[in-house]
């Protein structure tokens, strides 16, 4: 095995059971410290995919944003230190039913996926990539429609914010 | 390569080779070295501490009329040293109630994510830890690394204090992230790149002289972001205890205090990277190791500044400290980011139509942008003026709680 296999399987390891304990926590905020764990082993993923980018995009949104105001939410909302209330509500069966059904689908088409073998292509040189990504996402013919629709969709949801959380002047 | 010019590649040539020489692989060797390098970095930050802690208090004393620290060794230099002793040898506490996992780890976040800058800062042309192509992107993920770690501190210590200390340090240091990477962005224009290094080499004219808005604001910023005076609200004394840390004793407290410290130092190395021309100087191309030299004669005139700030400014109120983000910084820095592209671009639109020698183009460029740095200043300052205090409101009659009495009758007759 090469240092990179071992890295990989040890990341998979550690990913692997930080995402099984952001479920099974009992603790509202340790799920959400498990969560930020999965998801830097996620970033550490597109790092051996050589895609620094994205590893870096990952850790500003999803662990310096998101996970921040997942555990921000859960410190104002609930009673802080002693949260630990059900896991389970009457209907756990049907979610468990729905991810198997969505895992077997995925595995069923991984199995006929002929990707695992090929080997990956080349890519650019290396100091190009973020202005190539940067001109893809701005040009008509490449992906400047889903990048507006994305900008639009975020626009809406800040003005939504700012409306519900701003005073309401009678 | 000579050793004078250029100790650390030399050394780590060496090194390599001899590893090579044992029959490793260039692999292995490559591992090992990275190590070491990052081993020394971090070595490195933290004795940066023990100097930069002595020169602040110096500075602290002198300013408020003491002498500061004066006993150990000459004019207290060593005074750290014992602080250090005294710091290791305290008994650790852990409140009833904490949550132990999270509590142990906050001081450790919070350390890491001020070292991990590090890695990206470049001490010379060719002392770079990692040359990552994302550099600028890189120094924001690890910022909210270090917000983490508060935020952990304050929830699990148990503590209401700590608690609200953590809430202040979420709205304080998230927040000033928006204008801080705002204007890291200009630089990222202006050097058509987001790798640290790049951004140096870029600067044949320093980044400050072209955007002096950006550079301002990028340091109000990451002032706000160590958490010091005057935006030291999520610890203020005064209110809170000691903020997040109120619970943390002997060595977790102190990896907080050195990591305040050091986060004072990085953003002073920062400001001096991306703003100040970084290692560039006279003859430092031709001489690596002379770049080390003028970027930390760059970065204590920096970090001058940020102590003497802190020593001198008042604390901001939570509103002022928040208005100012988000009603002056954040407009401010995307006008400024907006009206740098567009100014930038036209510039390389209508620059080939003028016959000038290429020499001077960064010269004109550098002045085009000064130019357009102004003309916002000015505009700013005339809309601050309309909302200056021309008169204050007159809320109530004053009304004296102490009235003389009247002198009896016989007194005046």
């Amino acid at each position: 095995m090469t240092l990179e296999q071992i890295a990989f399987i040890i990341v998979a390891i550690v990913t692997l059971v930080a995402g099984i304990s952001v479920v099974t926590s009992r603790n509202l905020i340790h799920s959400a410290l498990w969560l930020i764990l999965t998801l830097f082993g996620i970033a550490i993923y597109y790092v051996f995919l050589n895609a620094g980018f994205f590893a870096v995009i990952q850790v500003i949104v999803y662990i310096g944003a998101i996970a921040i105001l997942f555990i921000f939410a859960s410190m104002l909302t609930r009673r802080v230190m002693q949260d630990t209330g059900p896991q389970t509500n009457s209907n756990w069966w049907l979610g468990a039913l729905i991810s198997l059904l969505l895992f077997a689908g995925i595995i069923l088409i991984f199995v006929n996926w002929q990707g695992f073998t090929t080997s990956a292509p080349d890519l650019a040189n290396s100091s190009g990539q973020i202005s190539q990504l940067g001109l893809a996402l701005v040009s008509p013919d490449q992906y400047l429609l889903p990048f507006e629709l994305a900008s639009i969709l975020l626009v809406a949801g800040m003005i939504g914010a700012i409306f519900v959380a701003g005073e309401k002047k009678q | 390569m000579n050793f004078l010019s250029d100790p650390v590649n030399f050394i780590a040539n060496w090194l390599g080779n001899l590893l090579l020489g044992w029959g490793m692989s260039q692999s292995v060797v490559n591992v090992i070295l990275t190590f070491i390098g990052a081993f020394l970095v971090g070595v490195f930050g933290f004795s940066l501490v023990i100097f930069t802690i002595w020169l602040e208090r110096k500075l602290y004393g002198r300013i408020q009329d003491r002498l500061g620290p004066n006993r150990v060794g000459p004019w207290g230099v060593f005074q750290t040293f014992p602080d250090m002793i005294k710091i290791f040898t305290k008994e650790y506490i852990t409140p009833i109630g904490a949550d132990k996992v999270a509590y142990n780890l906050a001081p450790i976040l919070s350390v890491s994510a001020v070292l991990l800058v590090w890695a990206v800062i470049p001490f010379a042309q060719t002392i770079v830890g990692t040359d990552v192509n994302v550099g600028v992107l890189y120094l924001v993920a690890v910022g909210g690394i270090g917000a983490l770690g508060i935020i952990l501190a304050g929830w699990s210590s148990n503590n209401k204090y700590s608690l609200l200390g953590a809430f202040r340090a979420v709205a304080q240091i998230i927040s000033y992230e928006i204008p801080m990477v705002l204007a890291l962005l200009v630089p990222v224009l202006l050097g058509r790149s987001m790798g640290v290094n790049s951004l140096v080499n870029a600067q044949s004219v320093w980044f400050v002289i072209m955007s002096p808005i950006a550079a301002l604001i990028f340091f109000t910023s990451s002032m706000a972001e160590t958490g010091r005076a005057p935006f030291d609200l999520l610890e203020a004394e005064s209110e809170l205890v000691a903020g997040y840390q109120t619970e943390y004793s002997g060595l977790k407290f102190g990896m907080f205090y050195v990591g305040e410290f050091l986060h004072a130092f990085t953003i002073s190395a920062l400001t001096a990277t991306l703003f100040l021309g970084g290692w560039r100087g006279p003859w430092a191309e031709q001489i690596p190791i002379l770049g080390v030299a003028w970027l930390f004669i760059k970065t204590f005139i920096v970090y001058f500044v940020v102590v003497l700030i802190r020593i001198s400014m008042p604390r901001l109120r939570i509103d002022q400290m928040l208005n100012f983000n988000w009603k002056f910084l954040t407009p401010v820095a995307l006008i400024l980011l907006i009206s740098t592209a567009i100014v930038d671009k036209l510039f390389f639109i209508y620059i080939p139509g003028f016959q000038i020698m290429d020499s001077l183009i960064p010269w004109i460029r550098a002045g085009v942008h000064l130019l357009m740095n102004i003309i916002i200043v000015l505009i700013t300052v005339q809309i601050l003026k309309s909302y200056r205090i021309t008169a204050s409101r007159v809320v109530a009659q004053p009304r004296p709680v102490a009235v003389a009495p009247e002198p009896p009758a016989s007194v005046i007759s």
